[in-house]
């Protein structure tokens, strides 16, 4: 069997549809994680003791504990309790939740960059403390998270493979199928290799240009 | 005692009555009492460090003071923080070092108290935020971000965000001393015109041509205390106590006798 016969019909099909999965994993993580982490961020900073206590705990546990572990806890021990996830949604709200945890440090981090005259004039203003970290503080803290949020984006399109230990068939998952019956390690597992590189080169310059694009007039260079 | 009706009689826009306020072991004001008539400046005077700014951080409630009461005409400002938020739209705040949102552009500074705590409508909020900068001269500057102004701009447009809001009584906490000594005549002058407009403000400054020219009243704190007040006359030349006229001098020194 020549090569690109087996890429083309043997390999392609399947890595297709897998790569279906993934990117399907990635757009339902990433945009939840995000805004998660927001939320979290500032429980964390403008909550009171309980929910700023909430929010360390959980990046605590969210960072802390492997990732696999956590989706092994969503798949396989939530059903001893009755809750049975299917492996995509065990896996996509494991990403969620992690990447959250993730988003939120860099975010806090941001939040408390900002300096604290901004909170007192949008205060002396008037504006509530959530107008004040809605439409003062966030989207300055925002513009100053995108360099580690794209870190962390960057990540959860490589950790996505991950979802195939809960029986999720995603891209890598599809490859170990096919490299394995085949006995074509090499071949297959560049090429899925490749596949990721483009993934997460396509985000870092789609992000990048968010950062540029919403760089603020006269701050920055 | 009535205060409310009383005040509302006499004209009396703003009083504070026996403010404290302790940070940690830190006793910064030890009972601090004063009124301002509409249309009246009060310059408020006071070495580094005697707690200057945390009076008037004291006076819309960013910092609450342990015990003292504060009065907008006629209406108790402390011990009501659900209220805060409307008594602050009349309390314009100015601040030593600017503030300005940075992320938005000069015209959207002045425009977002005006749409997130106003209400009003863009367009008209627009309106109201182009007529303000065009009172403190910057119009042009309209689209311009806070990075793209001078120190003088910048404290332009934030005189003019904190006028958007049409406040009864407008507070500024060292407006120039971040300014290189060419920026701080323009500032002055903004304030001197509204001053003359009859807008009552409470200025801590230590720019005594200022002070001089445009005060009703000075008052020197030291100590956590009113040390000294009168008419800028009064503590030019025959003050209480030989402090103030220490002081005084001293402020002269350092930043010269600035006749303007
Ligand atoms: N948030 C705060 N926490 C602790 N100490 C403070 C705080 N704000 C001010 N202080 C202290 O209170 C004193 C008075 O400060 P401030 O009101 O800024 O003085 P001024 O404006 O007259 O220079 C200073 O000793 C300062 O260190
Ligand atoms: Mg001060």
């Amino acid at each position: 069997m020549n090569t690109m016969h087996f890429i083309t019909d043997i390999l392609f099909p399947p890595l297709l549809e897998g790569l279906g999965v993934t990117l399907r994993l990635i757009v339902y993580s990433v945009p939840f994680g995000f805004i998660a982490g927001i939320l979290i961020a500032v429980g964390r900073v403008y909550g009171n003791k309980l929910i700023s206590t909430f929010c360390f705990l959980y990046t605590l546990f969210f960072r802390g504990a492997p990732l696999l572990v956590q989706l092994f806890i969503l798949y396989f021990a939530l059903p001893s309790i009755g809750l049975y996830l299917s492996s995509f949604t065990a896996a996509v709200i494991g990403f969620i939740l992690c990447s959250a945890a993730y988003h939120s440090e860099y975010i806090r981090g941001a939040i408390q960059s900002i300096k604290s005259g901004q909170m007192m004039a949008a205060e002396a203003l008037g504006m509530s403390k959530i107008q004040a970290v809605s439409s003062i503080i966030l989207p300055q803290a925002l513009r100053r998270a995108i360099p580690g949020c794209s870190n962390e984006i960057i990540y959860l399109v490589k950790y996505s493979s991950l979802a195939y230990m809960v029986a999720c068939v995603e891209l890598t998952g599809a490859g170990k199928v096919i490299a394995s019956r085949y006995f074509e390690y090499t071949l297959v597992f560049s090429i899925v290799g490749i596949i990721y590189l483009i993934m997460t080169s396509v985000v870092t310059i789609g992000l990048n240009s968010l950062e540029r694009k919403m760089e603020i007039p006269g701050i920055g260079k | 005692m009535n205060l409310e009706k009383a005040d509302h009689d006499n004209g009396v826009v703003l009083r504070v009555e026996d403010i404290h306020k302790t940070y940690g072991k830190n006793e910064i004001l030890k009972g601090v009492s004063f009124h301002i008539k509409k249309g009246e400046t009060i310059v408020i005077i006071g070495a580094s460090g005697s707690g200057k700014s945390t009076l008037l951080r004291c006076i819309n409630q960013l910092t609450i003071p342990e015990k003292g009461r504060i009065w907008l005409e006629g209406e108790e400002v402390t011990h009501h923080m659900k209220e805060i938020s409307h008594f602050r739209q009349r309390i314009g705040m100015v601040f030593q070092d600017f503030n300005l949102f940075d992320h938005l552009c000069a015209v959207r500074n002045v425009e977002i108290g005006l749409i997130k705590v106003k209400k009003m409508d863009k367009k008209q909020a627009r309106e109201i935020a182009m007529e303000e900068l065009r009172r403190v001269g910057l119009e042009r500057q309209a689209n311009q971000y806070p990075a793209q102004l001078s120190g003088g701009q910048k404290q332009r447009v934030s005189i003019a965000r904190a006028l958007a809001m049409n406040p009864t009584v407008m507070l500024f906490d060292e407006p120039t001393s971040a300014l290189d000594p060419e920026l701080i005549g323009e500032v002055l002058e903004v304030m001197r015109d509204l001053a003359m407009g009859g807008m009552t403000m409470v200025v801590v400054t230590h720019e005594m041509g200022f002070a001089r020219s445009v005060a009703n009243e000075i008052i020197f704190i030291e100590g956590g205390k009113i040390l000294d007040q009168g008419t800028p006359h009064k503590l030019f030349t025959n003050p209480e106590h030989e402090r103030t006229r220490q002081f005084i001098c001293k402020i002269d020194e350092l930043y010269g006798k600035t006749e303007k």
